[in-house]
């Protein structure tokens, strides 16, 4: 069933959320810390575990991959309503902030992924 | 022509598929005709819908982009938080655990390390710019973090709104950033096997850009990315408000 895959799926994000929120509570911060990671974490130590122990079925899984599948449209959607304006509008500081950030930023992926093996 | 609206509008989530589907199918048009491929398609819907979302925040004067024009209020639902993480989280089905375990250290300190680097350049702007009272560097810092970790600090420190704009469009600047210019650099950093996502997850840390970025890159690496991406906020919001002010109060 279709709707099982879906419905595990749920349920790890839901935990997930629920633990980050716990998390945030306990830091004092109104912000979900690593929610969908710790959901993330659920729906991998599950689907590691269902392969060895019990199966959940081809038409199940389809449940999760069909979202897996449409991330990409939804991040398209997500960009389609970002603030671009605002992000424009912030003056040259903001602009020059960012650009200067994620340039150094990018600089360091290759260095930190040799440099920690 | 008006049936024709309320019907688009009472199925504002269907009308916003069949949106996202148009435009990833011009994307994937324009990539394969006038790229020959060499830009992927993905990354060109995702700057598709940033210009389509700058269109219509000039025609309606809104901050949330396409969602702003009635009919095509269901792609704020469908890029929403909410179906926004459920699919993150569905992308971790099948990435596997040794591969992150295998390459744990480098996105744990990456994650630190970002935090840390986008803090003190952003700070350093505001310094250029003029800024000169603690509040303020530490907001806008906050900001070049992530425009979560900017509101979250300038609310906390009591610096004015207008700064907090400020950061928010700083954050906003980097997401967008992060979004466009990840496929173009995707080769020259390595960013193409777990270990380096989760790097560059850490990194960057805008969940929204992190997560454009790798998708249009290869969706096979978005978990890795996303997984130390989701912490990087939290991370922000836990040391730039404390220690971070406390260093730059300390300086000024």
């Amino acid at each position: 069933m279709v709707i099982y895959g879906i419905t595990i799926l749920g349920i790890c994000t839901l935990l997930g959320l629920l633990a980050g929120k716990l998390l945030g509570s306990l830091f004092g911060i109104d912000a979900n810390v690593g929610g969908i990671g710790i959901a993330m974490f659920l729906l991998m130590y599950l689907s590691s575990s269902l392969n060895t122990q019990f199966t959940i079925g081809d038409i199940s899984e389809k449940g999760i991959s069909f979202w897996s599948l449409i991330y990409i449209p939804i991040v398209v959607a997500m960009a389609a309503k970002q603030n671009v304006i605002g992000a424009l509008d912030g003056g040259l500081m903001a602009i020059v902030g960012g650009i200067i950030v994620v340039t150094i930023s990018f600089i360091f992926v290759p260095i930190i992924t040799n440099y920690k093996k | 022509m008006e049936l024709f609206k309320e019907v688009l509008i009472q199925n504002s989530l269907i009308t916003a598929f069949v949106f996202v589907g148009l435009i990833v199918y011009i994307a994937y048009l324009i990539s394969e005709k006038l790229t020959r491929g060499k830009f992927h398609g993905s990354a060109l819907a995702i700057i598709l819908g940033l210009i389509c979302a700058y269109i219509a925040g000039v025609f309606t004067n809104g901050e949330k982009g396409v969602s702003d024009i009635a009919i095509l209020s269901g792609v704020g639902l469908l890029g929403g938080s909410m179906l926004r993480d459920f699919a993150i989280v569905a992308t971790a089905y099948g990435a596997k655990f040794s591969d992150l375990k295998a390459s744990g250290a480098a996105g744990i300190f990456s994650l630190f390390f970002g935090v840390t680097l986008s803090f003190i350049f952003g700070a350093l702007v505001a310094i250029l710019f003029g800024y000169d009272d603690p509040r303020s560097i530490t907001t806008i810092g906050a900001g070049t973090v992530t425009f979560v970790v900017g509101p979250i600090t300038g609310s906390a420190l009591g610096a004015d709104s207008e700064i907090i704009a400020l950061s928010i469009a700083a954050g906003l600047v980097k997401s967008i950033l992060v979004m466009t210019v990840t496929p173009l650099v995707a080769k020259s950093i390595g960013l193409n096997n777990p270990k380096s996502a989760m790097v560059f997850g850490g990194l960057m840390g805008t969940n929204s850009g992190v997560a454009a970025g790798l998708a249009a890159v290869d969706p096979k690496l978005v978990p890795y990315g996303a997984m130390t991406a989701t912490f990087y906020t939290a991370v922000g919001c836990l040391f730039v408000p404390s220690i971070f002010f406390f260093l730059v109060d300390t300086i000024y």
